[in-house]
């Protein structure tokens, strides 16, 4: 070494080499790189998401009256309760991610391997529960028609105040009984198609049979007594002129075009966010499964540290930690 | 550098009080149990206040309704504890926890104040403006 190195006079000062500032591994200071880059992008999906609520912030969809299933209690209305039990599931498998770490810490293979389990089990319910959620909306409950200019019109009872569902409104006409469509490869010509359930006309005539039904607007009011947000209600009268004249079509579920809870932007945000959150979820899944398999293997037993773990457990925490604001945003403020 | 290598493999002592000193626990896997139990609980109010919305939080601070604020605040607070306590940031060296923490919180705030300063401005523009396209 002397040959080769001069001797600079620093040796064993900051500037002599070997000082760790900041007491990390390189492994672990570069997940905190990313996590860091990543909480970044996250930001920007939410903070762009914030952006269109802002700009539509007299018309956006109320979360409570979107996620209000909750598995076996069909037609409950349970706003929040399934997304908080997924909650519960994911702080549940963070949980024991830390105990994993923990008891790396202590070089006990057989804890770790058992906590590592556990949190993967916990991941793949998460993506489970996710799908489902996503079932749901994608499926829709009531079904909406939307006005030319793309606004989405809601029915309800007059004297319940209750939602009515389309197929408690249509009065079913004929149909084409041949339509060409896309189906039948013909992709270049196609006859007016049905598109949903029901066509616009259908709705319309059972509109005008059932006198208590009125059409609720996507517009949001502040009610003068409560403080609190709610849908515009119209008039029989308007709701009549609103579905003859300015109704083009039904709307049935959420995709990325359409949303029969109001804004398709909304629709947009919610299937890109949690779908990129689940992608990440999943992503934690495999990475934990893989260093699961390493611990079985005894590959970090050998190596003297269960790092490894603690590095995938910051990944699988930072997972957690964005579900806990796309929770906030998207069901809850 | 020994003592440097010790300290790298995790076998740092843990900080075991939460709440500015005023919980302390025994062990490391006594104070995730804590957090865990204190996650919960600030969860069941986040989703009980979204679920009975009080009336009296319907009132506007700052431009948003103060129920908002109130999630908004418990997330950080939620954010807080998994970051010090499950990502073990309590633990760490200050001048780690700092270059991670600032760093993301001006970025954060950045990219926040630009676009619902910027959505708002379109929401004035779509309401009020007579020409609705030109902005």
């Amino acid at each position: 070494m002397d040959n080769t190195v001069a001797p600079t006079g620093t040796e064993g000062q900051t500037w002599g080499g070997g000082s760790r500032p900041l007491n990390a591994s390189y492994g672990k200071l570069m997940m905190w790189f990313f996590i860091l880059s990543d909480a970044l992008t996250f930001t920007g999906f939410l903070a762009a998401y914030g952006f269109s609520r802002f700009k539509f912030i007299e018309e956006w969809p109320l979360a409570d009256e979107v996620f209000n299933h909750f598995p076996f209690l069909h037609g409950t209305d349970a706003p929040m309760f399934y997304v908080a039990l997924m909650t519960f599931i994911l702080i549940g498998s963070s949980v024991t991610m830390v105990l994993a770490v923990d008891a790396g810490h202590h070089m006990d293979k057989k804890k770790v391997s058992f906590y590592l389990l556990l949190t993967v089990i916990g991941g793949f319910i998460f993506v489970g529960s996710q799908a489902w959620e996503w079932k749901n909306f994608i499926a829709g409950e009531y079904g909406a028609v939307k006005t030319k200019g793309g606004k989405i019109l809601q029915f309800l009872d007059a004297e319940s105040g209750e939602r009515v569902a389309l197929k408690d409104i249509a009065i079913l006409g004929d149909r084409p009984a041949d339509a060409m469509d896309n189906s039948e490869g013909i992709w270049y010509q196609s006859d007016d198609p049905v598109g949903g359930t029901y066509t616009i006309e259908e709705v319309r005539k059972g509109f005008a049979a059932q006198p208590n039904l009125l059409i609720r607007t996507q517009q949001i009011i502040v009610n003068a007594e409560t403080g609190a947000s709610e849908k515009l209600i119209l008039s029989r009268e308007e709701s009549l002129f609103k579905i003859n004249n300015q109704a083009v079509g039904v709307v049935e579920g959420a995709n990325l075009s359409e949303n029969e809870y109001g804004a398709p932007l909304f629709a947009d945000f919610f299937f890109f966010i949690t779908g990129f959150h689940g992608f990440h979820v999943f992503s934690g899944v495999m990475f934990n499964l893989i260093i699961f398999f390493n611990v079985l293997l005894g590959t970090y037993e050998r190596r003297g540290s269960y790092e490894m773990v603690e590095k995938v457990g910051l990944y699988w925490h930072f997972v957690d930690l964005v579900w806990v604001f796309v929770f906030t945003f998207f069901y809850l403020v | 550098m020994a003592d440097h290598a010790a300290h790298t493999d995790g076998h740092a002592e843990h900080k075991l009080a939460i709440f500015r000193g005023l919980l302390k626990f025994k062990s490391n896997t006594q104070k995730i149990w804590g957090v865990l139990i204190f996650l919960s609980l600030i969860t069941i109010v986040e989703v009980a206040l979204g679920y009975i919305k009080p009336d009296v939080l319907n009132v506007s601070v700052l431009g948003l309704k103060l129920l908002n604020w109130i999630f908004i605040i418990l997330t950080l607070v939620k954010a807080y504890y998994i970051t010090w306590d499950f990502m073990h940031m309590r633990d760490e060296v200050s001048g780690l926890r700092r270059a991670v923490v600032w760093t993301g919180v001006f970025l954060v705030i950045y990219l926040i104040a630009i676009l619902l300063v910027e959505g708002e401005y379109i929401y004035q523009v779509y309401k009020n403006a007579a020409v609705s396209f030109d902005f």
